[in-house]
């Protein structure tokens, strides 16, 4: 699916087979196609060029109103003259008098996702009375209301505080699984995006750089973007050729072949350590020790011009500052130049 | 109590009240009084008796069908404009938003005298008008028309930055939720505005029924047809009835204490969602 606005090419020729009942993240740095394409799914803006299917019907063409999608906006764009319960029977309310339910149908329903999203009491109140979260949970009944083929949350936790994300974060998982929704949530947080979901595909400059578990996003990254936006990795321009890779002065031997020429290697914390296997370690002198909680973390350079890294070290280690270690490549992530941006 | 750096001294603080009240009730409230006073000098049996006038009665008439027209019209208009300026995106928007303050910075007497050359007998559609025997200047339509004009900003302009700050995204939850676009635009849009529309709507109204320039040049004044209250009332004062005058006067400044209540009581009632408006 393609979709342009004027010039510029928002989402690019994007890929994305959704299983039925999973939680999947979208995850992605801002401006980089992730939201446009929610809108997309949800028909809130039509492709340029591609189609949408939802099993084996085509979406493409169909209106908003007639997709059955839940969206949950960033800014919940709830109904500020209707109660929670009036917001939260919006979407049944409006139906065409052959499909509403009778209203006592409808009160019941309402009643039992107020429960599903312990909300209960608080049927009566606007939505100015209420907290951010609290905002957030009616908007979720909301579009559970319709009974959605897939649920679409758009930055769900982005307007909240750091605690309340948390407490929401588990809360939705635990709604996903107890309803069984198909669900997509646009996210820039990382941590969000690994923790709650069970595929993550990454976006950048509207195209889909890997789609996967987080583990497999996390162990094994397609692209050297994928390696660079999800944990926290220190970028080093080494040399490669086969099994060797050259980083400043130093060459390594690594476990399995690489790429050759000049390429970047992603180096996390626990890619590296102390060894003393001399033939696949290099040494690195240490620029400060700091002690932090079970652990004793190193900061190494492996040569003068090179970004430092770090290294964990057994609680009493008794390694100082300007002391030489000889580490180890444990993971080796390496990317050709020609790929990196 | 320790006084910051902004704060200024006692004298300095109450002569800017003092001046700031003393300027209202001199151009403001002494001459509203003295509206009432005149109306009232020969007692209430002669300021009834100014109603009893065809001629008057035929001015209130009008003026109250120039403003069930020109209102109805303008909330319409203004509903149309505001929504294509703040929920789209297209070629001559801000053309459009100026055009809308059109009204507002060009005299009244002008807005009058397009309509003259426009539709005037000796105008650019008077000819074709005359064929067809339709008559617009010096006639009620005429006064309709000039009253649309004046009054068209006071609509749009109340609901233009609300809708701007709100968004789309209200009408767009509606629309995800199965709602068709009309049904959106009854449940979400109008509830959304209905605060800055009423508001809008009042204003509009007060200026449609004091309205004089435009009005003076399209209507021609014949008396007992073409005469709205301000103009009934420059011909009743030119006539030295002062009484009449004035009483007629009174009813006007009625309808702005109307106006200014109703408007405070909203303000007071939806501060929040007319706050919106005042921030622009």
């Amino acid at each position: 699916m393609s979709k342009s606005f004027g010039q510029t090419a928002a989402v690019h020729e994007l890929d994305l087979a959704v299983r039925p009942g999973e939680l999947l993240a979208l995850l992605g740095p801002s401006g980089s196609g992730k939201t446009t394409f929610l809108r997309l799914v949800a028909g809130l803006e039509a492709p340029t060029e591609g189609r949408l299917l939802f099993g084996n019907t085509d979406a493409t063409r169909l209106a908003v109103r007639d997709r059955r999608v839940g969206f949950v906006f960033q800014h919940y764009a709830l109904f500020r003259h209707l109660t929670v319960a009036q917001n939260i029977a919006y979407g049944l309310n409006v139906r065409p008098a052959r499909s509403r339910p009778a209203k006592a149908e409808i009160r019941r329903r309402v009643a039992d996702l107020l429960d599903l999203v312990q909300l209960v009491g608080l049927d009566g109140r606007y939505p100015a009375q209420l907290s951010g979260g609290q905002r957030q949970r009616v908007a979720l009944a909301r579009a559970l209301a319709v009974e959605p083929r897939v649920l679409l949350l758009d930055e769900p936790f982005g307007a909240l505080d750091a605690k309340v994300r948390r407490d929401l974060r588990r809360w939705l998982r635990d709604i996903h699984d107890r309803t069984g929704h198909t669900t997509l949530f646009v996210t820039h947080d990382q941590e969000e995006a690994l923790e709650l979901a069970d595929r993550v595909a990454i976006f950048n400059r509207g195209r889909i750089e890997q789609v996967g578990t987080p583990d497999e996003v996390l162990d094994r990254p397609a692209t050297a973007f994928v390696a660079s936006f999800v944990g926290e990795a220190v970028r080093l321009p080494v040399d490669a050729a086969g099994y060797w890779v050259r980083i400043g002065p130093h060459a390594v031997r690594t476990p399995g072949e690489n790429v050759s020429g000049p390429a970047e290697l992603f180096v996390r914390r626990g890619d590296l350590v102390v060894s003393d296997d001399r033939r696949h370690s290099i040494p690195a002198r240490v620029l400060a020790v700091r002690r932090t909680g079970g652990t004793r973390r190193a900061e190494l350079a492996l040569a003068d011009d090179l970004p430092s890294v770090e290294v964990d070290l057994p609680a009493d280690s008794v390694v100082g500052k300007g002391d030489v270690l000889s580490v180890m490549l444990a993971t080796v992530r390496l990317f050709s130049s020609r790929s990196v941006s | 109590m320790h006084e910051t750096a902004l704060s200024e001294s006692r004298t300095v603080r109450w002569g800017l009240i003092v001046i700031a009240l003393g300027f209202l009730a001199l151009f403001l409230v002494l001459p509203l009084i003295a509206v009432f006073a005149e109306a009232l000098r020969r007692g209430v049996g002669v300021f009834v008796a100014a109603f009893a006038d065809a001629d008057t009665w035929a001015a209130i008439e009008l003026t109250l069908l120039v403003a069930a027209i020109a209102v109805p019209l303008n909330l319409v208009f203004g509903l149309c404009a505001a929504w294509a300026v703040a929920k789209f995106a297209f070629p001559g928007r801000s053309l459009l938003i100026t055009l809308i303050d059109l009204p507002f910075s060009i005299s009244p007497v002008v807005s009058g005298l397009v309509y003259v050359l426009l539709f005037g007998a000796k105008g650019l559609l008077g000819p074709w008008l005359e064929d067809w025997d339709f008559k617009i200047v010096f006639a009620v339509p005429g006064i309709v028309l000039a009253t649309i004009f004046v009054t068209f900003p006071f609509i749009a302009r109340e609901l233009i930055p609300l809708m701007q700050e709100q968004g789309t995204a209200d009408e767009e939850a509606a629309l995800t939720l199965g709602a068709s676009g009309f049904r959106t635009f009854l449940t979400v849009t109008l509830p959304n505005v209905r605060w800055a529309l009423l508001y809008g709507v009042l204003l509009c109204n007060a200026r449609a029924m004091g309205e004089f320039g435009a009005v003076s040049v399209v209507s021609g004044h014949i008396r007992g047809l073409t005469n709205t209250m301000p103009l009934q009332v420059e011909i009743l004062y030119n006539e030295y009835n002062f009484v009449a005058a004035f009483a007629v006067s009174s009813l006007l400044a009625g309808l702005a204490f109307v106006t200014l209540g109703a408007k405070s009581f909203l303000e007071w009632r939806h501060g929040d969602a007319l706050a919106a408006i005042r921030r622009h």
